[in-house]
C-alpha cells in the first residue's frame, strides 16, 4: 500500500481484505444524492470507473463530499489510472484500487508532481486563484 | 498582456515534467497505447495522417514577441519529419494531386491556437520544455475537457468595447486548468468570451458563449449561451441567462459543466457534445443548471465567486502599454500625412481601408497582418515569418500580437505615425494582402493533406479559389464575404458559419464537396449566428472554384443598391433565397 497523507492506494488484494460492512457501491449513472438519508451510516462508498475516460464519478465524489457531507471512505474502483490519483483525491476520493501489475512506486510519484493548483478543491485550503475562501477539507 | 507569476511558470514546467514521465512509461511499455492516448491528447499531441500533430495553447489569442520567436524556433528546429515519414507522406499526397507538403511551418487555428504538423513524438518532451521556457504549453488543447478559452482579437483595444474580457478569460483559464472534476467530460468543451458589441469570437457557436454587458442599473455581467456547436449537427447556443452578475460567472459555468458531466451522452461520440443534451432536454436542462447553481452558491458557499480584489489583481496585468519614443497623442497633422501617403501608394490606401481598424486610443490603430495569400495555406506561417512578425510586434506593437479567429494575426498597439513603415515591412514579408473580411480572407482547416479525420483536402480548394480572385478591385467590389472550408464534418474550418461554406465529403473513396450558403458567425454584418443551407448534391474538386464563381456572378447580377452602398453578398442571399444560386451552381456540373 502506498500512503499519501489523505489517500490510500490499494492493490486488488488489499482491497479484497478490507472490511466490507456498511459499504455501498454506486454505478456511475446513479444519482449520489439518493444516498442522502443513509450517508451518516455508511462507512465506505465505492465509485466505479468503467473506463478511465468516463469522468462521471468525479462529479459524484464532489457531490457526496460537499453536498451530502459524507465523511467515510470514498473509493475509486474499476479502470483506475495512476495519472488520475491526484485528480481523484482533489474531488474527494480517499482511496483507490490499482489495476493488476501497476508499480505502486509509479503511483506514489504522482502525488509529488504539483505542490498546488489553481482552483480550490476538496483537499487544499488555499488555491492560487483568490476566489472565495474554500471550505475546509471534508475530514 | 498577462504576466506569468512564479506559480504559473512553475506549474507549466511541472506539467512538462509530468508529460515526460508519461512518455517514458509509454515508451517502456508500462503505459499502453490506449491509456497513453488521452494523456497525450490533453497535452496537445495528436497522431495524424502522416505524423504527430502538436497543438499549442494561445490563451485568448495573446502572443508576446518572445513567444513568437520560440514558435519560430519550434518550426525551424523541430517541425521536420524523418526522411522515411516524409517520403511516404509525399507519395500518398501526390497521388491525390497535392504538389506542396510544407514542413517547418506553424498553423493558426480558428480557436486561436498554433499547430505543428511534423514533430516526431520522440522530440515531444523537448519541445514542451522549450515552450515552457516562454510560458507556453499544450494543456487541454485536445481531449474531452475544457479547452483553451478564445476571445475577441480586439479585446482591450476596440472602440466598441463594453468591458475588457481578458481578465475574465485569464481567471477562467486558471480555473479550468487541470480542473480535477472536468478532465473527462463526455466530449470536448469550448468557451468563448467577448466584451464588445460586435461579436468577433463566434460566441454563439460555442459550448458556452459569454458576452459582457451592462444591465439597466449599469452593472457589469454576462449574457450566457450554452450548447452551440458545429460538427454534423450544427446548433446555435441557447441563452440561459440574459444577465448574470460577473462575480458569479464561474459558479454558473461550474453548474453548466457539472450537469453536462453527469447527464451528457457517452454512448455515441457524435451525440456527446453538450448541444445534444441541451436540445434533447430543453427546459429541463436549464432547470437542472439553475438548481445546481443555487446549490453551489447557497450550500457550497459559492467557492468560485470572484471578489473585486481578485478581478483587480488580474486586471492589473492588462493595462495598456506605453509605446516608447512615440507621441501619446495624435499629432494634429498625422491624419493629413497618412492621406498623402495613401494618395501616393494605392496599395497602402487599400491596406488602410481593409486591414487597419480604429482603436480605443485615438493615436493608435489595430492592424491585421493577413496570412491569406497564394502559395501558402490559410493561417500558415513559416519559421522566418514568425521571426519577422516577432520583430514587427517589437517595433510597432509593444511586443504583442493576437491570433484571430479567422487565422490571421493582429498587432493591437500600432501608433498612427508607424502605419506606413509597418505596411512597407509587412508588404515585403508577404503579410500585407489587403483582403481582411473579403472573399480571399477565407478560413480553411488543414484538411486531407494532414488530418487523419478529413474526407477531402481543403488547402488545394483554398488555393484554387484564391488564385481566381487576385484582382483587388474586383475583390473589393464583391465586398465582405466569409468563405469557410472544412475537410470533414467535424467542421474545424467552420463551413457551417460561412456565407459560402465548403465541406469535404467522401464518395466512393473520392473527394467531393458540399456547398452551403447563408451561414453566419454572428457578427454584425453577417446577422444572427446560423448554419448555411446546402445548395444541392456535392461537387467534384475541379467544379468547386467554378461553383464559387457562378455563385458570385449570380450575386453581382441580382444585388441591389441601398443608395449609399451595394447590398452585401449575405444580404442578397437572405433576400432572394437559394434558388438563383442553385441554378447557377447546377449549370457548372460536368
Amino acid at each position: 500500500m502506498t500512503d499519501n497523507a489523505h489517500f490510500r492506494v490499494l492493490t486488488a488484494l488489499e482491497h479484497s481484505l478490507d472490511p466490507d460492512q456498511q459499504v455501498v457501491s454506486l454505478g456511475n449513472d446513479e444519482d449520489p444524492l439518493t444516498l442522502n438519508s443513509r450517508v451518516e451510516r455508511v462507512e465506505r462508498i465505492e465509485l466505479y470507473f468503467p473506463h478511465f475516460t468516463d469522468g462521471r464519478a468525479y462529479s459524484q465524489a464532489y457531490l457526496l463530499r460537499r453536498r451530502l457531507g459524507f465523511k467515510g471512505d470514498l473509493r475509486a474502483t474499476g479502470d483506475v489510472l495512476i495519472d488520475q490519483l491526484v485528480q481523484m483525491e482533489r474531488t474527494g476520493f480517499s482511496s483507490a484500487v490499482l489495476k493488476e501489475g501497476v508499480d505502486p512506486a509509479d503511483a506514489h510519484r504522482q502525488f509529488e508532481r504539483f505542490p498546488a493548483f489553481y482552483q480550490s478543491d476538496l483537499v487544499s485550503e488555499t488555491s492560487v486563484l483568490r476566489c472565495n475562501t474554500p471550505k475546509k477539507r471534508w475530514s | 498582456m498577462y504576466q506569468y507569476t512564479e506559480f504559473d511558470r512553475d506549474f507549466v514546467h511541472r506539467r512538462a515534467a509530468q508529460f515526460r514521465d508519461q512518455i517514458e512509461r509509454w515508451q517502456s511499455g508500462k503505459l499502453s497505447e490506449d491509456d497513453f492516448r488521452p494523456l497525450r491528447l490533453q497535452n496537445g499531441w495528436y497522431v495524424q495522417r502522416h505524423a504527430p500533430m502538436l497543438r499549442v495553447a494561445v490563451p485568448y489569442g495573446e502572443l508576446s514577441s518572445a513567444q513568437l520567436r520560440v514558435l519560430a524556433r519550434v518550426a525551424r528546429e523541430y517541425d521536420e519529419p524523418e526522411a522515411q515519414v516524409y517520403r511516404l507522406a509525399s507519395d500518398a499526397q501526390r497521388k491525390l494531386g497535392t504538389v506542396r507538403l510544407p514542413t517547418h511551418y506553424a498553423h493558426f487555428t480558428t480557436r486561436t491556437n498554433v499547430q505543428f504538423n511534423w514533430i516526431p513524438l520522440s522530440k515531444a518532451a523537448d519541445v514542451m520544455d522549450l515552450l515552457a521556457s516562454v510560458d507556453m504549453h499544450g494543456i487541454q488543447t485536445s481531449g474531452n475537457c475544457i479547452r483553451n478559452i478564445s476571445c475577441d482579437e480586439r479585446a482591450g483595444v476596440a472602440p466598441d468595447e463594453i468591458a475588457d474580457p481578458r481578465p475574465f478569460a485569464e481567471i477562467m483559464r486558471q480555473w479550468t486548468t487541470l480542473h480535477p472534476e472536468f478532465a473527462f467530460l463526455p466530449r470536448k468543451f469550448k468557451i468563448a468570451i467577448t466584451g464588445a458589441t460586435e461579436d468577433r469570437a463566434a460566441t454563439d457557436w460555442h459550448d458556452v458563449g459569454l458576452h459582457l454587458l451592462r444591465n439597466g442599473a449599469g452593472e457589469l455581467g454576462f449574457r450566457i449561451s450554452v450548447g452551440g456547436g458545429m460538427g454534423r449537427t450544427p446548433v446555435i447556443g441557447t441563452v440561459m441567462r440574459e444577465f448574470l452578475p460577473w462575480q458569479h460567472i464561474m459558479n454558473y459555468v461550474e453548474a453548466v459543466v457539472r450537469v453536462y458531466n453527469r447527464y451528457g451522452r457517452r454512448d455515441n461520440k457524435y451525440k456527446a457534445r453538450i448541444k445534444i443534451l441541451v436540445k434533447a432536454e430543453g427546459q429541463r436542462y436549464i432547470h437542472e443548471v439553475e438548481e445546481e447553481f443555487v446549490q453551489i452558491v447557497n450550500h457550497d458557499g459559492g467557492p468560485h465567486t470572484i471578489p473585486q480584489t481578485e478581478l483587480d489583481r488580474v486586471s492589473a496585468s492588462f493595462v495598456p502599454p506605453k509605446l516608447t519614443g512615440r507621441l501619446s497623442h495624435l499629432n494634429p497633422d498625422a491624419l493629413e500625412m497618412l492621406k498623402e501617403r495613401a494618395a501616393q501608394h494605392p496599395l497602402f490606401e487599400r491596406w488602410l481601408q481593409r486591414n487597419v481598424a480604429l482603436h480605443k486610443d485615438p493615436s493608435m490603430r489595430i492592424v491585421t497582418l493577413s496570412f491569406k495569400r497564394l502559395l501558402q495555406a490559410p493561417g500558415d506561417a513559416s519559421a522566418d515569418q514568425l521571426d519577422l512578425v516577432a520583430g514587427l510586434s517589437d517595433r510597432f506593437s509593444a511586443g504583442e500580437a493576437r491570433v484571430t479567429h479567422t487565422q490571421n494575426l493582429v498587432l493591437p498597439w500600432v501608433h498612427v505615425d508607424d502605419l506606413f513603415m509597418l505596411w512597407e515591412a509587412a508588404r515585403d514579408a508577404g503579410l500585407a494582402s489587403a483582403n481582411v473580411h473579403l472573399l480571399t480572407d477565407m478560413i480553411a482547416c488543414p484538411g486531407g493533406d494532414f488530418c487523419a479525420l478529413a474526407n477531402a483536402r481543403s488547402i488545394p480548394i483554398a488555393e484554387a479559389i484564391t488564385a481566381l480572385y487576385q484582382d483587388l478591385d474586383e475583390l473589393n467590389d464583391l465586398g465582405e464575404i466569409d468563405l469557410h472550408i472544412s475537410g470533414c464534418i467535424n467542421s474545424c474550418g467552420h463551413h457551417h458559419s460561412g456565407h459560402i461554406g465548403i465541406l469535404g465529403v467522401d464518395k466512393d473513396g473520392k473527394e467531393w464537396y458540399q456547398v452551403t450558403l447563408g451561414g453566419s458567425d454572428g457578427s454584425a454584418t453577417s446577422g444572427a449566428a446560423q448554419p448555411g443551407k446546402v445548395i444541392g448534391p456535392s461537387f467534384s474538386a475541379s467544379e468547386v472554384p467554378e461553383v464559387v464563381d457562378a455563385v458570385i456572378l449570380t450575386y453581382l447580377s441580382i444585388r441591389q443598391s441601398t443608395g449609399i452602398r451595394q447590398e452585401r453578398f449575405i444580404e442578397t442571399v437572405r433576400r432572394v433565397g437559394l434558388d438563383p444560386f442553385k441554378a447557377a451552381a447546377n449549370d457548372v456540373r460536368e
